[in-house]
């Protein structure tokens, strides 16, 4: 195997941070090799500059021996270069043809010919192996539907070498089984693949190489034959991590919420799922975890739930309440505490400053304002003593929020829902994007609360999330709840299962372990 | 850190970016001025003498600024709810029509009672027309760009109809109506300058915008939304009728500028009242960084900048026009602006490239 | 009643209807390649009165209809430049660069208007002859109606098919259109996004200035100040009615001309109505038609945002 790709001392700063500190690896003709880092470790960067998407600061790139410049994309795919972002550069209302050519035309050819180039991309995929209809729109496809679309585009152009980032945070087991299934046979068509990562799981699984990177620089490249989980895991953090959180055995009290029947039909969004009836409940003490591959009704659940949209059917209580005529407003009067999917287009008015926000949902209670007028000195007070209390930083209050870092601004919305220790708490994906500290320090929260008293819904696509948090698990697949397994006996093959979708009377059977 | 001089100058630029963005537009505009066969230098100094040079110009700048502050507050009051309100003309005539039909109706009324009926049925007119607007983006989210400056034809139209018809003065000759009763007139404060009352309402409109959006729990609503419609409506806050009090209060502030023009200035309603304060309103508001400390002073220096032209179209002939390429011009530095924090940033990495010696 | 009605839709009723949508159409086909890449435009009225003017003020100093056409597409292509600038390299708040180009355009029209013919004085421009287009043209009716036009009508509904076979059937119409969706994926096809946004905002000035042209040049061979009243915007809402496709927007743009042609007949035809009033109907019919029938619309999802590249 010859060399294919040879990074050499690639340094990239953007505004006094170094995201990429010299940095240097190889990757050889047909191996697959694994970019593993934390968040924030500078892999994405890395890569964007191989795609030529950022310019390096310093150092060289060499493919087959030759330095090259890719000072673009375009270069970087006119030398054989394909990326699969984390997120698809996917053109919702365009079909898969349209969006597999998109870029191709030329002064010589300037018309579309949509007819051959579906042909040529039938063939193509059938090839390697990969079902993907040319006629469809992309926004009607299945996340796993849309990556091998962008897999296929980058075959189209002619790619050697695939560079996929974070591939399979939107997959179910099932579907990463499937998608390693495909990376093996590009390797074994000659084709080499650079897989970034942040889970060891996958590392051992299909890598031949792993390189680790650790804020912004490489600390080691390795066979994966030779080393091990807790070595990769010590490489990347730095230190030895915890797993799993203590999490002590509770017994569930009263039910907090009540879900029976629940539809809802968004009818005015571009594909969203409707929920067709489902029903669930979470009670004092417990963590019901809704797992699911992002796009199944998670978004339309949380949104009912906590009295963004209003049902179409069924109904909601929360403490006995009835949320049916509450709007969001009333919901969060029945004290829920939410964490939303989206901390910076939903959790937070970002150009407000940290003490805005920290009152952002009771700003109309005294003492906080008086018959219209807001009081400055209480709030001024209030916010000191969150900022303390959850150590938000930098601790300034008129700081804006949108100048804040991600794990800051997650502690600022805690701070702002969690303190008035709700009984419900609805938390979806409330980890995304945030590095191991902060991880950590939302799952103890949240447990603390869990203990306290609160009823926890949690909804997120990490698996390892909702097995480390939740004492019940409810799968959700097409806006239904195929099933709810209790935690501590779950079978992840089963709940990978019910995650793509396969009912339970249509698992293989299981054998019992005795 | 050593910085070098030009982004030391930058920072100096971005921190009295409205200042340069005026003297920016002025200079532009003293090669058109040169164009038209007139000495600019002859011409600014007319201006300056018009504008601020005599008690009577004065008087001219700040009857004037009247109507911009008013109107520039207003825009500025919709803006900081995420919305452009191009309506003010429309808005300012409705406002004026309420005001005025309430004056000639109840033409009997005592000073002390009439005259702030007519400033709040002028509030209330405008307001209701820019509120009209405001529940259909607020809604349906449609754009109030469109309906907004649609509007402005239709109620012009319609005030201009009234003034052909049931309200035109009796003698029948011009389109409009008659004189307004005494009780309605803003009082003039000022006598030399010919100052009204008008100045100190538009000063304490500028305090109450202050107040309301900064200190109270509407104002919070009002800019949150602004901010980030669907952050705000997760937490709670009423979006729909933030947005529609914020165009309604818009409105009417942009009646209240109809009113200041009708009561203080020409005491009657006549068709092609405004030269235009409804949209003069959109440069004062972003000149003044939508703040109502930098309205105010905006609306001033607009306020003399019609004035001065005034003056010059008089002694040297120069076309008034060109108050209104000032300002396009203007606006057009003010949003350039926006690129100086990145072009400080380039110039920062550039010297930092060269120093650390990274290739 | 019925008598009422043929009294009303005349052929020239009709004849005037089609006149008085081109320069909508004009203007409303620049709009939807500038909003289709991403780029809000509301300086089109702007634009439009920046090319009436330049349009007889070019057609005035060469003595040339067609030089003066051509003069008021460059003319709004360079106030297109700016709002470009503004837009895209600036990255500043387009709507304020849009009302900022409105303010300007009416500025500099009127100034040099003033400078150059004086205030009592009016610009007279040579026009253009009424193309009949034969056979076509000598159809009762509809000939009169649709044929016996000058050239300029004829191009406005050749752009419309022209229009929608760039904006669906080539290559760099999809180009546009993705970088109105989904700026970064077409960055990284290797779409430049930046000049794909400055040629689109360009195209929309030239073409909304050769509307322009049309009021002053082909209609009424002069320049008066603020000619375009509103046209720009009624172009605007057209557009956004038409769901920013071609052929739909031209059917708003008839509309919206039918309205105005409405206003010219009513007194031709000895009912009173106020002339106020009839000035009012066309954009009070446009707010209606916005209103009720623009239901749900789905501009291009990256409209109005600044794209960022790094």
């Amino acid at each position: 195997m010859g060399t294919l790709l040879q990074l050499e001392n690639i340094t990239k700063v953007f505004d006094g941070l170094v995201a990429n500190d010299r940095i240097s690896l190889d990757v050889r003709e047909g191996e697959i090799h694994a970019l593993l880092g934390e968040n924030g470790a500078g892999k994405t960067t890395l890569m964007n500059i191989l795609y030529g998407l950022y310019h390096p600061d310093g150092g060289r790139i060499r493919l087959r021996g030759e330095t090259v410049r890719l000072s673009s994309p375009k270069d970087a795919i006119m030398k054989g270069i394909g990326m699969v972002h984390q997120h698809f550069m996917l053109i919702p209302p365009l079909t898969v043809t349209e969006n597999i050519i998109l870029g191709l035309g030329s002064l010589r050819r300037p018309l579309l010919d949509l007819d051959s180039a579906a042909e040529k991309i039938s063939s193509l995929s059938a090839g390697y192996g990969l079902d993907v209809d040319p006629r469809a729109e992309v926004c009607n496809l299945s996340v796993g539907a849309q990556q091998r679309v962008e897999i296929v585009k980058a075959l189209y152009r002619g790619a050697d070498l695939f560079i996929l980032d974070e591939p399979t945070s939107v997959l179910t087991p099932q579907e990463v089984d499937g998608l390693f299934n495909v990376l093996r046979r590009l390797v074994d068509e000659g084709h080499s693949v650079i897989f970034i990562t942040h889970k060891l799981d996958e590392v051992m699984d299909i890598s031949d190489r792993v390189t680790v990177l650790r804020d912004g620089r490489l600390v080691a490249t390795v066979n994966t034959a030779e080393t091990s989980k807790q070595e990769l895991a010590r490489m990347m953090v730095g230190r030895e991590i915890v797993f799993r959180v203590d999490k002590e055995a509770l017994t569930p009290g009263e039910t907090v919420l009540e879900v029976s029947g629940l539809q809802v039909d968004m009818e005015d969004e571009r594909c969203s799922v409707a929920l067709q009836g489902m029903s669930l409940s979470v009670r004092r003490h417990e963590v019901l975890g809704i797992a699911g591959v992002g796009g199944n009704g998670q978004t339309e659940l949380a949104g009912a739930v906590v009295g963004l949209f209003a049902p179409v059917a069924g109904k909601i209580t929360i403490l006995g309440h009835d949320t049916a005529e509450r709007s969001t407003k009333g919901v969060i009067k029945l004290n829920v505490g939410r964490i939303p999917e989206d901390r910076q287009a939903q959790g937070l008015v970002p150009d407000f400053t940290i003490s805005e926000n920290l009152i952002a949902t009771r700003y109309t209670e005294p003492p906080l304002s008086r018959r219209s007028f807001l009081n400055f000195p209480f709030i001024a007070e209030l916010a000191k003593g969150l900022i303390g209390e959850y150590d938000i930083r930098p601790p300034q209050p008129a700081l804006l929020a949108k100048q804040m870092s991600g794990g800051n601004q997650q502690k600022l919305i805690l701070a702002r829902e969690l303190h008035r220790e709700p009984d419900l708490i609805v938390a979806v994906q409330p980890t995304r994007g945030l590095d191991v500290g902060a991880t950590e320090y939302i799952y103890k929260e949240l447990l603390n609360h869990r203990a306290r008293g609160a009823a926890i819904l949690l909804i997120s696509t990490e698996l390892e999330e909702i097995f480390t948090l939740s004492d019940r698990i409810a799968v959700m697949f097409r806006g239904e709840i195929l099933g709810i397994r209790d935690a501590e006996s779950a079978d992840l093959e089963e709940i990978g299962l019910l995650m793509a979708g396969v009912r339970p009377e249509q698992q293989p059977l299981r054998e019992m372990t005795p | 850190m050593r910085r070098n001089w030009s982004e030391r100058a930058l920072s100096v630029v971005l921190a009295l970016a409205p200042v340069w963005a005026v003297l920016g537009a002025l200079l532009l505009g003293a090669f058109l001025i040169a164009v038209a066969g007139i000495n600019p230098v002859d011409a600014y100094a007319a201006l300056l003498e018009g504008a601020f040079g005599s008690l009577s110009g004065l008087g001219l700048t700040l009857q004037k600024t009247v109507p911009l502050l008013f109107a520039g507050l207003g825009v500025a009051f919709a803006f900081r709810c995420g919305l452009f309100n191009i309506g003010g003309e429309g808005q300012l005539h409705m406002g004026a029509l309420l005001g005025g039909w309430l004056a000639l109706t109840f033409a009997g009324l005592p000073a002390p009672v009439l005259l702030p009926a007519v400033l709040i049925a002028s509030f209330i007119g405008g307001g209701i027309w820019g509120a009209i607007p405001g529940l259909l983006r607020a809604k349906w989210n449609m754009s109030e760009i469109i309906t907004t400056i649609l509007m402005n034809y239709i109620g012009f139209w319609f005030v201009s109809f009234t003034l052909h018809g049931p309200l035109q003065e009796s003698r029948g000759y011009y389109p409009q109506s008659e004189i307004l009763p005494g009780a309605s007139w803003l009082p003039i404060i000022w006598p030399a300058a010919r100052v009204h009352l008008g100045l100190v309402l538009a000063l304490l409109a500028a305090a109450g915008v202050y107040v309301v959006l900064w200190r109270t729990t509407i104002g919070y609503q009002i800019r949150a939304v602004g901010s980030n419609r669907r952050a705000a409506e997760y937490s709670g806050i009423p979006a729909v009728r933030s947005m529609v009090l914020a165009m309604f209060v818009s409105g009417g502030l942009m009646g209240l500028a109809g009113a200041a023009e009708i009561l203080g200035v020409q005491h009657r309603l006549s068709d092609f009242f405004s030269p235009g304060y409804g949209f003069d309103g959109i440069a004062v508001a972003l000149l003044g960084y939508t703040h109502p400390v930098g309205v105010a002073l905006a609306a001033v220096f607009f306020g003399g900048l019609r004035a001065g032209f005034n003056a010059i179209q008089r002694t040297e002939g120069l076309p008034l026009a060109m108050a209104q390429v000032v300002q396009g011009l203007t606006l057009i530095l003010v949003v350039s602006s926006v690129a100086l924090p990145r072009l400080r940033a380039l110039l920062r990495r550039k010297e930092a490239a060269s120093a650390g010696g990274v290739d | 009643m019925l008598a009422g009605l043929t009294e009303f839709f005349t052929a020239a009723f009709f004849a005037a209807a089609v006149r008085l949508s081109t320069p909508l159409i004009f203007t409303a086909i620049g709009g939807i390649f500038s909003e289709r890449s991403g780029v809000v435009n509301i300086g089109l009225e702007g634009m439009m009165l920046t090319g009436a003017f330049a349009g007889v003020a070019g057609a005035y100093f060469t003595g040339n209809a067609w030089l003066g056409v051509l003069i008021a597409m460059v003319a709004g292509a360079l106030m297109a430049l700016i709002h470009a600038f503004l837009s895209v390299t600036v990255r500043g708040n387009q709507i304020v660069s849009g009302a900022a180009i409105n303010i300007l355009a009416l500025g500099l029209t009127t100034f040099f208007l003033r400078v150059f013919w004086g205030i009592q004085e009016k610009p007279r421009v040579p026009g253009f002859a009424v193309w009949k287009i034969p056979v076509l043209g000598d159809i009762p009716f509809i000939g009169e109606a649709l044929f016996q036009h000058i050239p300029l009508v004829y191009l406005a509904f050749l752009l419309v098919p022209l229009a929608h076979f760039v904006l669906f059937r080539t290559s760099w119409g999809l180009s546009l259109r993705s970088v109105g969706e989904h700026p970064r994926a077409a960055d990284t096809v290797g779409i430049n996004v930046l000049r794909t946004r400055y040629m689109c905002v360009l195209i929309s000035g030239a073409l909304a200035g050769l509307g322009g042209a049309f009021l002053s040049v082909g209609q009424l061979q002069t320049f008066l100040e603020n000619m375009s009243a509103g046209r720009g915007f009624i172009a605007l809402a057209a557009l956004i009615f038409g769901k920013w496709m071609p052929a739909r927007t031209m059917a708003a743009c008839l509309l919206f001309g039918s309205a105005q042609a409405a206003i010219v007949r009513i007194p031709a035809l000895n009912y009173s109505v106020s002339p106020q009033l009839l000035s009012m109907f066309p954009y009070l019919l446009t707010l209606l038609a916005f209103i009720g029938l623009v239901g749900k619309t789905t501009p291009p999802a990256a409209i109005g945002t600044p794209y960022v590249k790094e």
